[in-house]
């Protein structure tokens, strides 16, 4: 009889006790992730005084090299903070944010998945901070002698395309439509990325993937420039990230809002510029 | 070369037949073999093959050396102690592991050349090692289901099993039996193979020390009535003297005495010999 | 029995228990969540959709086709490991590396992998292209090869632990019954391991099953041809998390149908 409520009291006290070793872990990484304040910082235009924090950005894949690029300006130009970029199918990375996934920034390639964000009350106020369009992608060489978009329509060619739950796929599947065609694809990816590696390492003789995603490849890949995807634009929204029930510092919403501003200021617009994105 | 230490060099045939034999009290036999049974097999027929060994082979570390010849009807113990090579040797013999150099022959058959499943050598291993996966019926007809169909084998396992009083247990599994049982259905598998020679490896070592007299005497009427050549790897003089004529002492792969028991007790060549005699047995 | 009780509860120190709860917990709760989270109500009309079908009837008939493959292959590849006990140190060891690594490895490295041999321009793969026009990645025969890549290490390692565990002398035995190599294996080896096989074909078949990085690095995704149910959970999860849930489910409850049937038919004794 006496042994039950022992064992129990004891048990709360074991875990009362690794609770508190978890709690002593989190205060030495986050004083361990604490940078010399007073270290000389180039003034940049979006330099505000921001304490330490650790920012969790979500961004689409198609903003993979872009945004490690601003992520990297932006702790140059702000040394206490931390930026963690993590990159997938906006579709997902909405559900995953949904779901409670921690994050204080979200970039997605398309406003549906920001919409369903917005929807569930955890941001308001998207920008939209790019613009992209699509293009065929053909392995270097072209060895299929692709030259447009009828092509797509090949049975005989190997084809690639994003699945139509991806932005990427949505706006392929305009595209395509717009244009009458009907794909034969091999297979429908689930990133585009995905579709992407399939071109460089020659599995598919022609894609459709953004054009971003194109000058990103390098020389793997060669680009044929599609008129008629003028019409078809995905626009990319950011937003912050506000969950009432967070738990994130007041450091750490100043590090978010200033690292959306960085984006959709002038500099974050020279670098998307770089990487291919188009103004909004 | 092979043969080490040719003390004392008999042979069981050179001398009398009935007086090299091991006493069988149970000459008349048991309950078991009792009306006359049809006996499966050649059992005790006289043109049955002698064996003959001249061979070295390896055992870990021990380099093992030994040549003789066992006649038809005259069982051969190998005594010893742990380590001495004698299941090595015996495992040669059948073709399980490989020589290092040497001849084997049953008969005028040379047999070391050959894979142990055409050697025709019967073996009833240390704990008998029956298939588990097998009823009764199923291990002593293995053998015949090697050379034909499963019906054809199990009707030629049936005489084997009547004659080794396995009838009743014919549908049990290893698992469900004694260790006489099981000694009987291993002896029973091993002969159904009609083998030239028949090898024992610590027959006695897995049974019961209340049953192992009892058991020793029923082996040694089997012994007989397969009547071929016979090798017994033992370390107990009582089983070397209730189912052998003649004796071979195995210490670290040499031969360091051979002959009958009383012969060796008589005048024991080392002292592992000596202790093993004054030791009183089971 | 109060000594019996005492034994059997009060041997365990607190923290074994208290740590072990927690392991369980790991392990169940997000699977509980998972049939909590299930929307239940339209569960029928989401499973019953043609992309589900699809995915289900191609997921089932690569899975088996993966684990009869695996089958074949991996008993002999079993066999040759338990065998290596007796090589040198070095060949054994990388002969157990090579079955190993595919096993830790990230299965969609094993689909890069497989594309650098079997892929249009890899080592094999732009041989088959130029000289039969045959190409592998985004058919159904690549599904069936990823899944066997990733599943074949545990159906191996399954049927060698029953080699191992099963008594080497009995083959010895048929030896001297005059059984030749073959037979020992048809006659005595393989029926005294069966449960291991029995046991590794299962843990294949499921792992097969659930084969997602490999297969959608490897062969792709095109709805009846290469989109199996785990890669259509995952994409359902970017537009309706319903369905994805939905189709979890059924990977789950088939994998736990296949687990309960196949252990009670193969328990020892069940069958005699």
């Amino acid at each position: 009889m006496t042994r039950t409520p022992r064992t129990t009291l004891r048990a709360a006290t074991g875990l009362a006790a690794a609770a508190l070793v978890a709690l002593a872990l989190a205060g030495c990484a986050t004083s361990g992730g604490d940078e010399d304040p007073n270290a000389s910082t180039p003034p940049t235009e979006s330099t505000v005084n921001l304490e330490a924090a650790e920012v969790t950005v979500l961004a689409a894949a198609s903003l993979t090299e872009a945004f490690d690029d601003l992520a990297t300006q932006f702790e140059a130009a702000n040394p206490s903070v931390e930026i963690t970029v993590s990159y997938g199918g906006s579709g997902a990375l909405a559900t995953q944010i949904i779901e409670g996934a921690p994050a204080d920034v979200f970039a997605s390639a398309a406003e549906a998945p920001m919409q369903q964000v917005v929807d569930a009350g955890l941001a308001t106020d998207p920008v939209v901070f790019a613009t992209n369009t699509l293009e065929l992608v053909v392995p270097a060489g072209n060895p299929a002698g692709v030259t447009g978009l009828d092509d797509l329509a090949n049975p005989d060619l190997r084809i690639a395309l994003c699945d139509e739950s991806v932005p990427c796929g949505a706006a392929s599947a305009k595209l395509l439509a717009n244009e009458g065609i009907t794909p034969a694809p091999d297979t429908l990816e689930s990133d585009v990325k995905a579709v992407l590696t399939k071109v460089s390492l020659g599995e598919v003789d022609a894609a459709l993937v953004y054009r971003t995603d194109v000058q990103a490849a390098g020389d793997d890949v060669e680009g044929i420039k599609v008129p008629a995807a003028a019409d078809v634009v995905n626009r990319y929204p950011i937003a912050a990230i506000t969950d009432p029930s967070s738990d994130a510092s007041d450091a750490q919403i100043a590090a978010a809002a200033a690292f959306v501003a960085f984006v959709t200021g002038d500099a974050g617009r020279e670098t998307l510029d770089a990487y291919g994105f188009g103004t909004p | 070369m092979a043969s080490g230490g040719d003390r004392v060099n008999i042979d069981p045939r050179a001398s009398d037949a009935a007086d090299g034999r091991p006493d069988h009290g149970d000459r008349s036999g048991g309950p078991a073999r009792a009306g006359g049974r049809a006996r499966p097999g050649a059992a005790g027929a006289p043109d049955r093959p002698g064996l003959s060994v001249d061979v070295s082979l390896s055992f870990g570390e021990t380099r093992i050396a030994a040549a003789f010849e066992v006649q038809p009807g005259f069982p051969l113990a190998i005594i010893g102690p742990n380590g001495a090579g004698k299941s090595s040797l015996l495992s040669a013999i059948a073709g399980l592991v490989p020589l290092d150099s040497g001849e084997i022959a049953i008969g005028s058959r040379r047999v070391d050349g050959l894979p142990s499943e055409q050697r025709r050598v019967g073996m009833v291993f240390q704990d008998y090692v029956l298939f588990p996966h097998l009823n009764v019926r199923d291990n002593v007809a293995f053998a015949a289901r090697m050379r034909g169909s499963r019906a054809a084998a199990r009707a030629a396992a049936q005489p084997w099993l009547e004659r080794y009083d396995l009838v009743a247990l014919a549908d049990r599994l290893p698992s469900e039996l004694s260790g006489g049982q099981r000694q009987r259905a291993a002896l029973a598998r091993a002969l159904a193979a009609e083998p030239d020679v028949l090898l024992l490896d610590e027959p006695m070592s897995a049974l019961d020390v209340e049953v192992r007299a009892e058991m020793r005497a029923e082996l040694a009427t089997h012994v007989r009535d397969f009547g071929g050549a016979t090798v017994l790897v033992t370390h107990s003089p009582a089983d070397a003297a209730r189912l052998a004529d003649s004796v071979l002492v195995l210490e670290h792969g040499r031969v360091t005495q051979r002959g009958t028991l009383e012969a060796i007790r008589a005048d024991p060549a080392t002292p592992y010999v000596r202790r093993l005699l004054a030791a009183s047995d089971d | 029995m109060a000594r019996a009780a005492a034994r059997s509860t009060g041997r365990l120190a607190w923290p074994v228990t208290a740590i072990a709860v927690v392991a369980l917990a790991v392990l169940v709760l997000p699977l509980v969540a998972l049939v909590v989270r299930a929307p239940w109500a339209d569960l029928p009309e989401l499973l019953a959709s043609s992309a589900v079908l699809d995915a289900l009837v191609l997921s089932f008939t690569t899975a088996i086709v993966a684990t009869a493959i695996c089958l074949v292959l991996g008993i002999p590849l079993a066999a040759l490991i338990a065998h290596a006990e007796a090589w040198p140190t070095v060949p054994r060891r990388l002969l157990r590396a090579a079955v190993t690594v595919p096993l830790v490895l990230p299965p969609v490295v094993g689909g890069i992998a497989l594309l650098m041999l079997l892929g249009r321009r890899g080592l094999i793969g732009h041989w088959l292209d130029e000289t039969f026009g045959i190409t592998i990645p985004f058919t159904t025969g690549a599904v069936v090869i990823a899944q066997v890549f990733v599943a074949l290490p545990f159906l191996v390692f399954a049927v060698e632990g029953a080699l191992r565990s099963s008594d080497r002398r009995t083959e010895l035995a048929a030896a001297t019954l005059g059984a030749s190599r073959w037979q020992v294996f048809r006659h005595v080896t393989l029926p005294l391991v069966a449960p291991g096989v029995a046991a590794g074909g299962v843990l294949c078949f499921t792992r097969a099953l659930g084969e997602f990085g490999a297969t959608i690095t490897f062969a792709g995704s095109l709805p009846g041809t290469t989109r199996t149910l785990p890669i259509a959970s995952y994409l359902a999860m970017q537009t309706d998390p319903d369905e994805a849930v939905a189709l979890a489910l059924l990977l789950l409850a088939v994998s736990v149908l296949v687990l309960l049937t196949l252990r009670d038919r193969w328990l020892p004794g069940a069958t005699a």
